[in-house]
């Protein structure tokens, strides 16, 4: 029998990673090439880059740098259109979970509702189908219109995109409730209030979860662009801003933040689903 | 003649076929239940069994008749009638003391939490749990799960036990310990309980009386069999009782072939209102079945369905 070896896996991983930097570091190697190049674009990305003797994509050294100097001062405020990294993701941070809590608050009820009367249900389920596969961006004109505020539409986009998941996830997971449970509160007269806390939620909660966390997911997949939409603050401004500037080492910075701060809630959400799953 | 416990009154359940035609699983059963009785249901599958539990619980209505409890027709479910399920039907989010609890709570909502604890313990030692009090039902063996599953009925101190083939899904040693348990905690409190089995031998140890089902469609009562054995039996000596063998064959034969031929060739005194009342065990106390002359209800016997209209 082979024995299992605990450090084979991040063994591997670490690997992956080296040869990954090191294909990057080899691909953006300087060359030695003399190019004349329009002296505009020489400006714009610096006289080495442009004449090609170093690439005008950054290499693994640069951004690590950048990463560092971001680490150094991930919250500092220099004015509108600099700001630190870490202040961008809390903006972004808190829209997420303002627009996921307004969600949560509206999709756990009525799911429990839908779940539980099928004449809800299927009065409820054309509206659902036709609301659920629209892109959540597609509500933004209608938002800022509406509501006349882009932070709040924001929160509005993610409230939208949080909904289907949750409220789809709640329904079934009521509407699965084994009948046996059902049948033990039906014989011990249990109240409706007290059915619906004590037997129906726990019963339903791993299912419920599990749409909270895919909606999580799709809730930071969404807010990125939504903030590049309407600008201002947040980590997808961030983003839109630094391409402006044409830093790319700013760029691929937010992009591994933002991976870090998505695999974060997804964690944090895999463990409250922990939490509530009882084996059978 | 006092009332009994309950009545069970001419009651039938027809079910939709598919082509619209109704079938009708079994009708007019009429049988009763004095307090402190244990009464066992016996039939084959497919005769509605779990249906007439269902309905004495009240979770199914009837298509036609009347359960009737004290004077008062059945509505629906209660806490005077405590249900052992077949599968256990424990809330694995809750522990054994939980599950207990969460019954406990339903009967009396305003004890206090030490009461409810301390009386949730009295009956996890009845079933002899006691140190799987903060254990899971995930992490209890079956007969556990089924003692967590009587303790939860028991607790909330039903007039009326109501139990779906309890042991069924359990490994035989574990049924035969959890069935003279069951046994004893129904002698020593006296309690009225009616069981759904398709096990002669549980039947006889635990019934009193014994209802014997005729196969679906159409299932009938054909016959009501008086368990003439010491109340005090258990699974060791039971089978050494001179009445054992008479009733256990009188029950085997009923199950192989009376159950099947029953309803084409009924028996002429056959009144579904007052199904006969047999005491096979009186009929020999030898070795030979006692099916063939199955006993009229002895003069004097008090008929178990007789009540006054």
């Amino acid at each position: 029998m082979e024995r299992f070896h605990a450090w084979r896996a991040p063994a591997l991983s670490l690997l992956l990673f080296l040869l990954f930097i090191g294909a990057w570091h080899a691909a953006t190697l300087p060359t030695a090439s003399e190019q004349v190049v329009d002296p505009e674009y020489a400006k714009l990305v610096g006289t080495a880059a442009a004449t090609g003797q170093k690439s005008a994509f950054p290499t693994p050294a640069d951004v690590g740098a950048k990463i560092w100097e971001h680490l150094k001062a991930p919250f500092y405020d220099n004015g509108p259109n600099d700001k630190g990294v870490g202040i961008q993701l809390a903006y972004s941070l808190a829209r997420v979970i303002a627009g996921y809590l307004l969600a949560a608050l509206v999709a756990i009820p009525v799911g429990f509702l839908i779940g539980m009367s099928p004449v809800i249900y299927r009065a409820l389920d054309p509206f659902i189908q036709v609301l659920k596969p629209i892109s959540p961006l597609a509500w933004m004109p209608l938002a800022l219109f509406t509501l006349k505020d882009s932070g709040v539409s924001a929160v509005f986009v993610i409230f939208i995109c949080s909904l289907w998941p949750m409220l789809v996830n709640t329904a079934f997971g009521v509407g699965a409730v084994r009948r046996e449970w059902l049948n033990v509160a039906r014989t011990l007269e249990v109240g409706p209030m007290r059915k619906a806390m004590r037997v129906i939620l726990p019963a339903a909660a791993p299912t419920i979860m599990t749409g909270m966390r895919i909606s999580i997911g799709i809730a930071w997949l969404v807010i990125v662009a939504a903030e590049m939409l309407v600008g201002g603050t947040g980590i997808g401004y961030f983003v839109w801003n630094e391409w402006n500037n044409l830093s790319i080492t700013n760029i691929l910075t937010a992009i591994l933040a933002i991976g870090l701060v998505g695999m974060a809630l997804d964690l944090t959400l895999a463990r409250l689903t922990r939490l509530v799953t009882f084996p059978e | 003649m006092a009332e009994p416990l309950i009545r069970i009154d001419g009651i039938a359940k027809r079910f939709a076929g598919r082509d619209g035609t109704p079938t009708t699983v079994f009708k007019d059963l009429h049988f009763a239940i004095e307090p402190g009785e244990f009464v066992a249901l016996i039939g084959h599958s497919g005769c509605g069994k779990t249906t007439i539990l269902n309905i004495l619980a009240g979770l199914e209505p009837p298509s036609a008749g009347y359960v009737i409890v004290g004077g008062r027709e059945v509505a629906g479910p209660s806490l005077d009638r405590a249900v052992i399920f077949q599968s256990h039907a424990l809330m694995p989010w809750l522990t054994a003391l939980g599950n207990i609890a969460f019954a406990v709570t339903s009967r009396w909502p305003g004890w206090s939490r030490a009461k409810v604890r301390a009386h949730c313990q009295q009956y996890i030692d009845l079933v002899h749990l006691t140190g799987a009090e903060k254990k899971r039902p995930a992490e209890l063996s079956g007969g556990m799960r089924q003692r967590v599953g009587i303790a939860r009925a028991l607790a909330i101190e039903p007039k009326m036990l109501l139990m779906d083939e309890p042991f069924s899904a359990l490994d035989a040693l574990t049924r035969g310990s959890l069935q003279d348990e069951v046994s004893r905690i129904c002698a020593e409190t006296r309690q009225t309980v009616f069981m759904i089995t398709h096990d002669v031998d549980e039947a006889i140890l635990l019934a009193d009386k014994i209802v014997m089902m005729t196969n679906g469609p159409e299932a009938k009562i054909a016959e009501i069999v008086v368990n003439t054995l010491p109340r005090t039996r258990t699974r060791y000596t039971v089978h050494r009782e001179p009445h054992y063998y008479p009733i256990r064959n009188h029950l085997v034969d009923f199950l192989v072939s009376r159950s099947k031929q029953f309803n084409d060739a009924m028996p002429a005194a056959y009144d579904p209102k007052h199904p006969p009342l047999v005491m096979p065990g009186l009929a020999s106390t030898g070795s030979q079945p006692a099916a063939e002359a199955p006993l009229r209800v002895p003069p004097g016997t008090k008929p178990l369905a007789a009540v006054a209209r």
